[in-house]
């Protein structure tokens, strides 16, 4: 039973076997309202704000930065402090690419999913050992050895200054990249749709069941069987994956690449978007992205280091108050209302 | 004379202690064993041992005939070995019926599919409703595992270990920090199990013990001290001793 | 043979800065990536000290030491103790708020530009030696490093306070049981790892530089030296330091075009091995 968009409308059967109702648990893979209305909001930014179309595609493309570490983090609780090397080695990958002739959007996108899932698959061997301090030092390793090699191999990234000369051609062949940002927008949001809709049926599935089984608690799993390993891998792999194509998303927007997309400063950064946003649930990354990005926005004029020191501040509080982020206080308001609808009072 | 379970001159070393000393243990298939002993026996250490979550310094683990001592923990579990916690190892966060489906797919072997949500996946998620409704867990098969009772969260335990569906069971006090009515229950769920399922039982409430086993084995100081029926191990006079007369625990 | 020397001495300033983090993570168990802060604190004032009052270099470095471990006790007290039982990521990320907090700051203060240091007479200028240049302050940093870690040894194995930060460290909840007050335990060695931190900082001002970005441009050596010394150990994060030292000075004086990649290769390739440090304890669970 595939998720149908159109399931919000209908009546909730309640179906009870042996006495147990199964409802709830067939209702968290519908598709709520709330999230009909959130996909309206990509529809509802095109016509409302054309001029910020290039702004609203790097939102897009943060969002499914940080829906990469959902999966690992928020999803199978992997804490890595070197996510942006995928990122990187996606954007490079795309980059190089085009620079090279070969500026197909697609292809850029193929080559991005190839490298990155690669990289991810190679080091996810080295995230499953070790203790907590370990996989942190090992993932922030093998993102800031990237960074120096793309510092180092000047001839091929452009070291510090960056990739330039990157040639995009028109998407499908039919479109170009226009400098109202109109062709990125769509191209942008479709992507992220579709891998978003893709990890939404991969979190509700049963291997989605075995990661938070993971996360919540990784001893018990081998103990029902689960080869955990194997999971692990996986799901680091596909989150590698995501964020390749994030990288290359953004490589194509900007025809150009960055160093920084390999710095740890972009992974620090997008730990702060997920945790703002809310850690497993997929909407809590996509939300994190677009207030992070909106504010960094509206505050762009503000001296750097002002802005860093609010983000320092903002990052402690949140850690100390507000430790779900944007969904929990959500989760939260939604509960209450809910109480005072029905007149019970809850728990 | 089938053995469901062996070991044969199992050893574990931390450092200079020998937590198990060259245990031969031979469990008949649809035994109900239990292993008692005084605290720091090394009772769970041997269960660690069984199930694969420790490693022996020397010594094999037998499942059925195989020896699996080379076979990680989940790979034993595929082979019909379950166990339960002593210190419940719950998904705080997860309902009831989140845990059980979650345990069924594993079994079911649909632990990869990543397409299908798992409610959607409806064998599984009935026996997984049967499964919780025979431990009398229906009411409250949707409420989170972190908000119930402990005596419940004790049976969540057990689900778990069934929703393997095992051949054998190896029960770490099943009924540790559960109050005694509830207990009760708890246990005549276990003498409900099919007697297809071998069931080693590690307790200290020496009344359920008595009656639940039809054998039992004394661990002391990590060594097998005496393995025979309950009468025998009852009339022993070494195990009076550990029980009655001088303090025995190491 | 120089560089050799060039590089103990740069572990010896790594081992200063970094043993108060391998204390903090093997006892709290906590993972504090400002830990570099501390260490900026120092530096900045040692330069404001030498430079805006005048005061003797040597002078400046107890001053230093008391300023920081004031400055982590007051942290330690307000902040850090709310998040011991925190997971990681929690811990993790709110040492990422403090870091950028720290660093906004003192660009705020001092600039972004790189901090002058005069150095005292007497700490200029090197021996010339046969084969070997021995710079005076390397010599003066190699004999800090030696003295802090003999005189750390020295409190850990013959007072009080370091069997009670033994025992701490082994089994919290026994040591509980003994009645130490594994609170001012946690408090004291926090504030021994700071101001160990702004030592290192203040002695680094003249080798490494100081300016805002420092906590972090070198807290990955820092960590560096904590995963592969094991965290909690001493010795080992001395042995790690010297190790880390010399393989980057080496590194970058025989290899130049591969620069850092080597250090975190190292790591890398340390960890993939022994996942508990070089010289860490069994695997952590």
């Amino acid at each position: 039973m595939i998720a149908n968009p159109l399931n919000a409308a209908t009546p909730v059967v309640a179906r009870v076997t042996h006495g147990v109702d199964l409802a709830p648990l067939a209702r968290t893979a519908r598709w709520q309202k709330a999230e009909l209305a959130f996909w309206l909001l990509p529809i509802i930014g095109w016509f409302a704000f054309p001029d910020n179309l290039a702004l609203l595609t790097q939102i897009a493309i943060i969002a499914l930065f940080a829906i990469s570490l959902d999966l690992i983090l928020g999803y199978a609780g992997i804490v890595s402090l070197g996510h942006a090397a995928f990122f990187g080695l996606g954007a490079y990958a795309a980059g190089v690419l085009a620079k090279n002739g070969l500026g197909d959007p697609l292809l850029g996108l193929a080559a991005a999913v190839a490298v990155a899932a690669a990289a991810g698959f190679v080091t996810s061997f080295l995230v499953l050992r070790g203790a907590d301090l370990t996989r942190l030092m090992v993932t922030l390793g093998v993102s800031l050895m990237l960074y120096e090699m793309a510092n180092k191999l000047t001839d091929f990234t452009g070291g510090v200054d960056g990739l330039q000369g990157v040639e995009v051609k028109p998407l499908l062949g039919l479109f170009p990249f226009d400098i109202y940002g109109r062709t990125g927008y769509i191209y942008c949001f479709a992507v992220l749709f579709i891998l978003f809709w893709v990890a939404r049926h991969l979190v509700h599935s049963p291997f989605g069941l075995e990661l938070r089984g993971i996360r919540l608690n990784a001893l018990r799993m081998p103990a029902l069987g689960a080869p955990v390993n194997r999971r692990l891998v996986a799901v680091y792999t596909i989150g590698a994956a995501y964020a390749g194509v994030a990288g290359a998303l953004l490589t194509q927007t900007t025809q150009f690449v960055s160093i920084d997309v390999l710095s740890f400063p972009r992974s620090a950064e997008l730990l702060l978007i997920l945790v703002l946003g809310g850690t497993g649930t997929l909407y809590g990354a996509m939300l994190g992205a677009l207030v992070f990005m909106v504010a960094h926005y509206l505050l762009a004029d503000i001296n750097p280091q002002y802005w860093q020191f609010w983000l320092g501040l903002l990052l402690v509080l949140v850690v100390l108050f507000a430790r779900e982020g944007i969904m929990g206080g959500l989760r939260r308001l939604d509960a209450a209302l809910s109480a005072r609808k029905s007149g019970e009072v809850r728990r | 004379m089938t053995y469901a379970l062996q070991t044969r001159n199992l050893v574990k070393k931390f450092g200079g202690f020998v937590a198990t000393d060259d245990v031969t243990l031979n469990v008949t298939a649809g035994a109900r064993q239990a292993l008692i002993g005084p605290n720091g026996a090394g009772k769970t250490t041997l269960i660690n041992l069984l199930t694969g979550f420790l490693e022996p310094t020397a010594g094999h683990v037998i499942l059925g005939g195989d020896d699996v001592t080379a076979l990680a923990q989940h790979a034993r579990v595929k082979r019909g070995l379950a166990r339960t916690f002593q210190i419940n190892r719950l998904f705080a966060d997860m309902t009831v019926l989140e845990s059980v489906t979650l345990a069924v797919c594993e079994r079911r072997g649909l632990g990869a599919r990543w397409w299908k949500p798992s409610s959607a996946h409806s064998e599984a998620v009935d026996e997984a409703a049967e499964l919780i409704a025979r431990l009398r867990l229906a009411e409250v098969a949707n409420e989170r595992t972190k908000n119930l009772a402990y005596g419940k969260q004790r049976l969540i335990e057990i689900a778990l270990a069934l929703a393997a569906q095992p051949r054998v069971l190896l029960l770490d006090e099943p009924a540790a920090g559960v109050p005694t009515v509830e207990s009760r229950e708890l246990f005549e769920t276990i003498a409900a199990l099919p007697r297809e399922v071998t069931i080693v039982l590690i307790e200290h409430d020496m009344d359920l013990v008595f009656r639940f086993a039809d054998r039992i084995s004394v661990l002391v100081s990590g060594a097998l001290l005496i393995e025979d029926v309950p009468d025998a191990i009852a009339r022993d006079p070494r195990v009076r001793q550990l029980y009655l007369g001088e303090a025995g625990h190491g | 043979m120089t560089v050799l020397f060039d590089g103990v001495a740069s572990g010896m300033l790594l081992f200063l800065i970094s043993v108060g983090l391998s204390v903090t993570l093997g006892l709290m168990n906590f993972v504090n990536l400002a830990h570099g802060a501390f260490a900026m604190l120092g530096g900045y004032i040692c330069v404001l000290l030498l430079n805006r009052l005048g005061v003797p270099f040597l002078v400046t470095l107890p001053i230093v030491i008391v300023l920081c471990g004031g400055v982590g006790v007051l942290l330690e007290r307000t902040l850090y103790r709310r998040l011991y039982g925190a997971s990681h990521l929690d811990q993790v990320l709110f040492s990422i708020g403090l870091v950028f907090m720290s660093i906004s700051t003192a660009h705020y203060f001092f600039g972004a530009q790189q901090q002058p240091l005069q150095l005292p007479g007497f700490l200029r200028g090197q021996f010339d030696l046969p084969g070997l240049d021995i710079g005076v302050y390397r010599l003066f940093l190699i004999a800090v490093g030696l003295a802090v870690a003999v005189g750390l040894q020295w409190i850990l194995t013959r007072t009080r306070f370091g069997a009670e930060l033994r025992a701490s460290v082994d089994n919290r909840r026994a040591a509980r049981g003994l009645g130490i007050s594994v609170d001012r335990v946690f408090s004291l060695a926090f504030a021994l790892g700071s101001a160990l931190a702004g030592l290192g900082g203040a002695l680094g001002v003249e080798t490494l530089g100081m300016d805002p970005e420092f906590p972090v441009k070198y807290i990955v050596y820092f960590l560096i030296v904590v995963a592969v010394g094991g965290s909690g150990n001493i010795l080992g994060s001395l042995y790690a330091s010297l190790i880390l030292g010399i393989t980057d000075v080496v590194g970058k004086y025989y290899l130049p075009q591969v620069g850092a990649f080597f250090i975190y290769a190292v790591m890398v390739v340390t960890l993939i091995f022994r996942p508990q440090g070089l010289f860490g304890r069994g695997v952590a669970k």
